[in-house]
């Protein structure tokens, strides 16, 4: 074999061999939707979107590379990594709008918080398999602590988005994992009441947008201006949508962050319940693949990862649609796959990179 | 590679797991299907709703303020109009801290203290999400200025409105009247009219004067436009439009040159000044002095000048001509000789001895003539303005009978003239009386009050236009013209005009020889008479009646004008009206502590006709008579 020799075909062949085309195959028409919005909400970031779209690409063919067993190696590493920086943010954080959640390496500016979405699943899916049937009452415990020390770090910046996903991210961990239902439903009712303490340890601004969800008529030009906008934006959709390129509350400014968080208000306003439809079923599609990926794996780390990041995309999804149309409080979540901007789309096809790793490895322990 | 424990159960771990990962799996579904029903619920039930809140977000309905109509006098004269200038306004609702950004406008425009008090005092008379002019009148620089920063300045806006100028400043400003921001009574107005929706953009309204009895002639109909806002409220595209419709014009049958002719010859005097054309009841001046500038009120006033003006002692505000109650003094008698004659109390011929002074009761009226006027006949009563002749008509007649023929020439009741607020003034009657008064013992009317009433003091007290009226009624043989000012309402869309009164009221039957005599005897009064040192020389015959009305009784003591103080002094009363053969102007003068009617009435009165039958300007303010005389 020539090292050296150019063959195309090879090539070809040898860069999607880690890639699962039935998974790509669904991203690409939700890309594809995406960008056909993008071009009507904020044309002029649509050069951008697609540089960070290939950016995101390369990550996700880099991440499909690695077999679980290196991943495994890395859980530990990149928690520690993680938290350490969580606190260093804490410690040493440049301030924007409030929050406290960047830290500045003088070239470049990080979000430690962003690592955490992958870190969780891989440091929670490592410690499970590393204690795998040997669970007792002592690793629920430690996995609760991995799971809770760096969720409050976030908590505490604060930014509420993140900190949902990263504790979604380990609890489905801890969930696929096998918690016994008795455990689960006591932390249910526990939580909920506990609801009181977690409302006076709320940000005022936090307080609010609940608050304001409840309802939103209270303050119709100040902190409900949002939620009212875009609920008119998707109400005043319809069933067909104004048409692309025809929403009056996307194009006359009625709609805040209509190119990110809320992009799904300017696909619901112009694509109607049509558009909202197809792309729900997109990401049931997604999902389900991906769900599909995590039966099919072979050990219970990859299972457990697997299922956790399929599981994290419908966190995302859901969280942010249900805050458009009103019936979540606004958290900065972005549409998965869908909103602008480079590091959500990155890390979340860093995930589409293992689950495509972990299918593709998925034989090697039945061989 | 992992190898599994010993003791485990790769099976059961697996159906385990796979069973949660169904669980998961069913949830998402779950969760997928509630966003559908709260999409379904949002874009299929309630879209409507929705549907109808974007269309209201996008589109908002603008009124064009149409323009208020000219106000022009009898000859074109234009004496109200419009401009259209800059302001630049404030919407306090949309800004934060109004004193913050008032400071920083004040780096790119000038605002002075005053332009701050009044945006304070407008802010307080204003709901918030109005918007209130902070300054006005910007230059073309001013507006480059703002336009430039106008980033910095959310809820901050230069607008081009139209303003209300009264360009011959204060000439008949009482007539005009003045239009200033709507305020509740206003708004209170508007609805009872039905006009809110006309009224939507509109910030101003009449508030006095002409401008406040014909705003609804005056203001027009609003146009509207239909523009697409964005979520700033700045204007993105106009959609539709419906043009105003300009407001009426107003020509009036005042004649600017008699008015300033009238102002100039008061001076400094206070006073007021009725003149009526007598053949169609139109008002050809109608002066109240001092007055004001209209201008001030445009766009609020300021509260240095509307203290000024408010605390001023000469009372600026004040219409005299229609608010003002005096006694007519003397200007009563020529009524009272017609009502002796038309109610058969006296001949012209049948004279009185007057010794100088009458008795009633115990009580002494003197005459202003030391030993009297000799033997009076009606004539000579009215020239040498004899009192003791009416005293004792008065007490012949008795009170209802008196206040009875006067009601019949419009005393105590208002004309009817086109501005709001006349006064009625007091016709004094027993059953006026007996609703003045609370106290029994006052609710009597005593025989003894009716001989002053004779020689108009006591109770009387009209108004300067009722005393026009009563002498255009005279000068008219008894036909009555509702008093006007407003000759014909223009329509600038079509060019109709309409006229306004053409019609008599009413006409009282006199007897012709009645009228004829007490014509005669005014006359007499301006050639031989207490009017005849104002009129001496002049080139036409003239009829007049000279009064004084007393302000402050001086108990017996000999009243002796320069030695009260100026305050206190008599005030001076001059009707006239000419020429004596075909009326065509008839008028009646007060001046406030004028003294004699003579002394600084009469001549006045001289000026304003030698003007309007001669067409002579005055050189200067009319000359007070030092020597006149209320008797000779």
């Amino acid at each position: 074999m020539n090292e050296f020799s150019f063959r195309p075909r090879e090539w070809l062949q040898r860069l999607a061999a880690p890639i699962d085309a039935v998974l790509l195959g669904f991203l690409a028409l939700l890309l594809g939707y995406a960008l056909l919005l993008m071009t009507s909400a904020s044309p002029e970031r649509l050069n951008n979107q697609l540089i960070n779209i290939a950016v995101a690409l390369v990550a996700m063919r880099v991440a499909a590379q690695v077999p679980p067993q290196r991943l495994m190696h890395l859980a530990l590493p990149l928690y520690v990594g993680g938290v350490l920086l969580l606190v260093a943010v804490a410690l040493f954080g440049d301030v924007s709008k409030g929050a406290r959640r960047w830290l500045n390496l003088g070239f470049m500016r990080i979000q430690p918080s962003e690592i955490m979405k992958i870190a969780m699943p891989l440091m929670l899916a490592w410690y499970f398999q590393k204690h795998e049937s040997m669970l007792r009452l002592r690793d629920w415990l430690v996995a609760m602590v991995i799971l809770l020390l760096p969720v409050a770090l976030i908590v505490r910046q604060p930014d509420l988005g993140t900190a949902i996903l990263v504790l979604a991210a380990g609890f489905f961990v801890i969930f696929l994992a096998g918690l016994s239902w008795k455990v689960l439903i006591a932390l249910c009712v526990g939580g909920l009441a506990s609801l009181p303490f977690a409302w006076t340890m709320l940000h005022d601004y936090q307080r609010q947008r609940v608050l304001t969800l409840l309802d939103p008529e209270v303050d119709p030009l100040g902190r409900g201006f949002h939620i009212i906008q875009s609920t008119i934006a998707v109400g005043s959709g319809g069933i067909l949508g104004k048409g692309w390129g025809n929403g009056t509350q996307t194009h006359l400014e009625f709609l805040p962050e209509r190119h990110t968080d809320f992009i799904f208000a300017v696909l619901s306003e112009e694509f109607g319940l049509l558009g909202n439809s197809f792309l729900l079923v997109l990401y049931a599609l997604i999902i389900g693949r991906g769900l599909m990926i995590a039966a099919n794996a072979p050990t219970l780390f990859s299972r457990l990862l697997a299922g956790s990041i399929t599981l994290i995309f419908f966190t995302y999804a859901f969280v942010n649609m249900g805050m458009v149309s009103g019936i979540l409080p606004v958290v900065g979540v972005p549409l998965p796959f869908v909103s602008y901007g480079g590091t959500a789309l990155v890390t979340l096809f860093l995930g589409v990179g293992i689950l495509m790793s972990i299918h593709k490895h998925r034989m090697l322990v039945q061989k | 590679m992992m190898r599994p424990a010993e003791f485990r159960n790769p099976e059961q771990e697996l159906d385990r797991f796979q069973r949660r990962l169904a669980v998961a799996g069913g949830f998402v579904l779950f969760a997928f299907f509630l966003l559908f029903a709260r999409f379904f619920w949002l874009q299929v039930v309630q879209h409507e709703h929705f549907q109808t809140r974007a269309e209201d977000n996008r589109i908002s309905l603008v009124p064009t303020v149409p323009n208020r109509g000219v106000i022009a006098d009898r000859n074109g004269i234009v004496l109200a109009r419009n401009y259209s200038a800059y302001t630049l306004e404030i919407t306090p609702g949309k800004v934060a801290d109004l004193e913050a950004v008032i400071g920083e406008l004040g780096g790119i425009i000038d605002i002075q203290p005053k332009d701050h008090k009044r945006f304070r005092k407008l802010l307080d008379e204003s709901k918030n999400f109005e918007s209130l002019p902070i300054r006005t009148r910007l230059t073309d620089e001013e507006v480059a200025r703002f336009i430039a920063q106008r980033f910095r300045f959310p809820g901050v806006e230069i607008k081009a409105r139209l303003f209300r100028q009264y360009p011959l400043g204060e000439l008949a400003s009482h007539a005009l009247g003045h239009i200033g921001r709507v305020n509740d009574r206003d708004l209170a107005l508007i609805e009872r009219n039905g006009a809110e929706d006309n009224y939507r953009g509109t910030v101003h309204f009449g508030k006095t004067g002409l401008e406040q009895k014909y705003e609804f002639e005056l203001h027009g109909q609003a146009g509207f436009e239909q523009v697409e806002v964005d979520a700033g409220g700045r204007a993105v595209r106009v959609l539709a439009r419906t043009a105003p419709v300009s407001g009426n014009n107003l020509i009036l049958t005042l004649d600017t040159k008699l008015q300033q002719v009238v102002e100039k010859a008061f001076g400094k005097r206070r006073g007021a000044l009725v003149a009526i054309e007598p053949s169609t009841g139109g008002i050809l001046a109608l002066v109240s002095m001092p007055g004001y500038d209209p201008n001030l009120f445009v766009d609020g006033i300021s509260p240095p000048d509307w203290e000024t003006l408010n605390t001023s002692e000469d009372k600026p505000m004040v219409n005299r001509a229609l608010n003002g109650a005096y006694p007519p003094g003397s200007t009563f008698k020529p009524f009272m000789a017609l009502a002796a004659l038309e109610l058969g109390k006296r001949t012209p011929q049948q004279a009185i001895s007057d010794p100088g002074f009458f008795t009633f009761g115990g009580h002494t009226f003197r005459d202003d003539k030391k030993g009297g006027h000799g033997m009076v006949d009606m004539y000579k009563s009215i020239v040498q303005s004899c009192d003791t002749y009416y005293y004792v008509l008065a007490n012949d007649m008795g009170i209802d009978a008196i206040s009875g023929f006067m009601r019949k020439l419009g005393f105590g009741s208002r004309t009817g003239i086109d501005i709001e607020g006349e006064s009625e003034g007091v016709l004094p009657s027993q059953e006026w009386k007996k609703k003045r008064f609370r106290k029994p013992e006052q609710q009597k009317w005593y025989a003894g009050e009716t001989v002053s009433i004779g020689i108009g003091q006591g109770y009387n007290a009209y108004t300067p236009i009722q005393l026009a009226q009563a002498t255009a009624i005279i000068a008219n043989g008894g036909v009555i013209y509702r008093p006007h000012l407003v000759k014909h309402i223009e329509n600038i869309g079509t060019g109709e005009r309409t006229l306004v009164e053409p019609l008599p009221l009413q006409t009282l039957s006199f007897k012709p020889a009645s009228i004829a005599t007490i014509r005669q005897a005014m006359v007499g009064v301006n050639k031989e008479g207490t009017g005849a040192r104002a009129f001496a020389g002049a080139e036409y015959v003239s009829a007049g009646k000279t009064g004084t009305a007393q302000v402050y009784s001086l108990k017996g003591a000999k009243y002796e004008a320069g030695k009260v103080q100026e305050r206190l002094r008599d005030h001076a009363l001059f009707i006239a009206y000419a020429p004596a053969e075909q009326p065509t102007i008839a008028l009646a003068v007060l001046v406030e502590n004028g003294g004699f009617g003579a002394q600084s009435a009469a001549p006045i009165a001289r000026q304003v006709l030698d003007y309007y039958l001669l067409g002579k300007l005055p050189k200067s303010a009319a000359p007070e008579d030092a020597e006149a005389v209320e008797d000779e």
